[in-house]
């Protein structure tokens, strides 16, 4: 008789446990599907890109060993972009990153060329004749609408932090003296 | 922890026990870095047409940070061409050691022990980086003086003194090398402690004794103890990475110092080499001048002010958030464990950013290594200016989250509480950000 009664306790603690183990195991997974789920967001979700009327934007630009001044260019997505080059020594080229642009200029003249800004984004310009040293370091920057990366990548930074923290106190690891 | 023991797998075992692949490895190593002088002080004096600048900065600097150090700790130095020289006449042998050896053998001064001169040599090597980074000959120079402070450091003081306390590059893979998948450890401490002839620590070039082993940072990987023990007990392991990270190992306060320097270098690089201010990389360039006098105060009050200030800060506000006393000094090395997994990703992140538009240099010269019109390979004068991607960038963001989330792990662990944490993770959130700003921003 007795031995019978204190099973039966015990049974009852054990699918206790088990269920603990199966409900800790659907929590963990619930995290990771979460922030799978966040961070595909934060990376991908259409943002609405304020609209403005495309406009013709004429920018001179400077370029001189090694640099070219502006050095950051800001245009609305849309523009219709006149670039005038002008180089004040040396020949110099100016080629946008992922546009297909280029242009060239020789000292004391101007290269002038056009493009529609249609991708969003940051955009580096180089130089591309050989100048000297720091030719291959001669950059700039276009900026065509809002810098949607860097948001996302501000958020994305956060989402990593609070990610961290909580793996730790899902998959507790046994090099940590003070988790439990 | 899960580890992966190569010398129980036969193949790698013979690999690593023999004394030939390394010997042919660092025979192309030497060879290599002697044609990179020979070509900086003879070839182009066009940086980007000359084999010293591309193959040393483009393309052994990048695979020093996307290669060998994630992937190998500090392999880079068990093949490394600078404290070759030094190391035969110390060994009295070329493949290996035979009898007595030239050199005074001195024990480097106590005072100058730690990262703090590699660190030093770091600093310097960011302060004239624009014209070491473009300058053919510069670079040759500075080549040369490294190989020739190498060889006769090790013939004044013992082992791999150069290596240890003074090479910029031994500071940089050292501080990454703890994160990095590879450890030699002993298999067994007991045969160890009863074994008293301590050979492995007679044949360490690093001064190291295998059995006190506990942090990957100052091993070469260069397998001396594996080949001497009498009862093959050292194992090459492969480990999950960043397991020398967390609260049980000990750190000391030179590597807080060595890991500020590190991002404070990145930042500053990402800023001169990749930013859009042409007056900051003009004064970076020239040496001497006002301009770059104002540059380097700017850079010395960024990585010995600004940073360092805010990271006490991070650690004073932790501390007192604590309920263990610790001492500032105690928390500020212990905590700078946070410091290698940021900086790490930061590095990687920056090499992304900066080299892939530059790979385009690497096949020309090749070709035409001297920039004297060769075309050896038929690819001379086809580099382009390159560009960076919209998937570089994307990558870029991704890595920087991806040293966040390491680094704000290792904070919470290092930490009693999420609370105590949260300044670490605060001064990487920063950190980050200004990574994040100069590269994509
Ligand atoms: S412990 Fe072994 S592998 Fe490490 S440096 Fe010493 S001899 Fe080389
Ligand atoms: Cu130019």
């Amino acid at each position: 008789m007795a031995p019978q009664t204190c099973r039966r306790p015990d049974k009852s603690m054990e699918s206790k446990a088990l269920n603990n183990a199966t409900k800790r195991l659907w929590k963990r997974w619930g995290w990771i599907f979460l922030f799978a789920v966040s961070l595909l967001l934060i990376l991908f979700t259409p943002l609405p890109i304020p609209s403005n009327s495309p406009a013709d934007r004429n920018i001179r630009i400077e370029a001189s060993m090694f640099q070219f001044s502006p050095g950051e260019l800001k245009v609305n997505q849309g523009d219709r972009v006149t670039i005038e080059l002008v180089s004040t020594d040396v020949v110099h080229g100016f080629s946008l990153d992922g546009y297909n642009f280029e242009l060239k200029a020789d000292p004391g003249q101007t290269a002038t060329g056009t493009f529609i800004a249609d991708k969003s984004g940051v955009f580096r310009f180089r130089c591309s004749v050989a100048c000297g040293n720091l030719h291959p370091f001669m950059i700039g920057k276009l900026k065509v609408g809002p810098n949607l990366l860097l948001l996302r990548s501000i958020a994305l930074s956060l989402l990593a932090v609070i990610a961290a923290l909580v793996s730790l106190r899902m998959f507790p690891d046994q090099q940590s003296r003070y988790i439990k | 922890m899960t580890r992966l023991d190569l010398t129980h797998i036969s193949w790698t075992q013979t690999l690593l026990r023999s004394r030939w692949p390394q010997f042919l490895l660092r025979a192309i190593t030497l060879a290599g870095f002697v044609f990179t002088i020979f070509a900086g002080l003879f070839g182009s004096v066009v940086g980007s047409h000359n084999f010293a600048i591309i193959f040393v900065w483009i393309a052994w600097w990048t695979a020093l940070k996307l290669f060998f150090i994630p992937f190998g700790g500090r392999s880079w130095c068990s093949i490394c061409p600078i404290p070759m020289p030094g190391e035969w006449l110390q060994n009295g042998g070329i493949l290996q050691p035979c009898g007595k050896g030239i050199g005074l053998g001195k024990r480097w001064p106590k005072a100058m022990r730690g990262s703090w001169l590699q660190a030093g040599g770091f600093l310097m090597v960011g302060l004239f980086g624009a014209v070491t980074l473009t300058s053919p000959l510069v670079t040759a120079i500075v080549l040369m003086v490294i190989l020739l402070l190498a060889l006769i450091l090790s013939l004044v003081f013992e082992r791999r003194s150069f290596c240890n306390y003074l090479c910029p590059i031994g500071g940089f893979t050292g501080l990454y090398a703890q994160v990095g998948p590879v450890e030699v450890r002993v298999k067994d401490a007991d045969i160890c402690a009863a074994h008293d002839e301590k050979v492995c620590y007679d044949a360490c070039p690093w001064g190291l004794y295998p059995l006190a082993l506990k942090s990957s940072a100052n091993c070469g990987l260069c397998m001396e103890c594996l080949r001497v023990c009498p009862t093959d007990n050292i194992a090459v392991n492969l480990r999950p990475w960043g397991s020398d990270l967390g609260s049980k190992t000990k750190h000391n306060l030179d590597e807080a110092f060595l890991g500020l320097v590190m991002l404070a270098s990145a930042l500053v690089d990402s800023a001169i080499f990749l930013g859009p201010w042409g007056q900051l990389k003009s004064a970076a360039y020239a040496i001497g001048s006002l301009p770059w006098l104002l540059f380097a105060g700017v850079f010395i009050v960024v990585a010995l002010g600004i940073l360092p200030g805010l990271y006490i800060a991070a650690v004073w506000a932790s501390m007192r958030l604590g309920a263990i006393k610790t001492t500032l000094r105690q928390s500020l090395a212990q905590f700078s464990q946070l410091l290698v997994p940021l900086g790490m990703m930061a590095w990687i992140a920056f090499t992304i950013s900066f080299a892939f538009a530059k790979f385009s240099y690497v096949l020309p010269v090749i070709s035409d290594p001297l920039g004297w019109g060769w075309n050896l390979i038929g690819m001379s004068g086809t580099s382009w200016v390159g560009q960076s991607t919209s998937f570089s960038l994307l990558l870029q963001v991704v890595l920087l989250a991806v040293g966040l989330f390491w680094a704000s792990r290792v904070a919470r662990r290092i930490t009693e509480s999420v609370k105590q944490a949260l300044p670490l993770i605060a001064f990487s959130i920063i950190f980050s950000l200004s990574m994040l700003w100069l590269l994509i921003g």
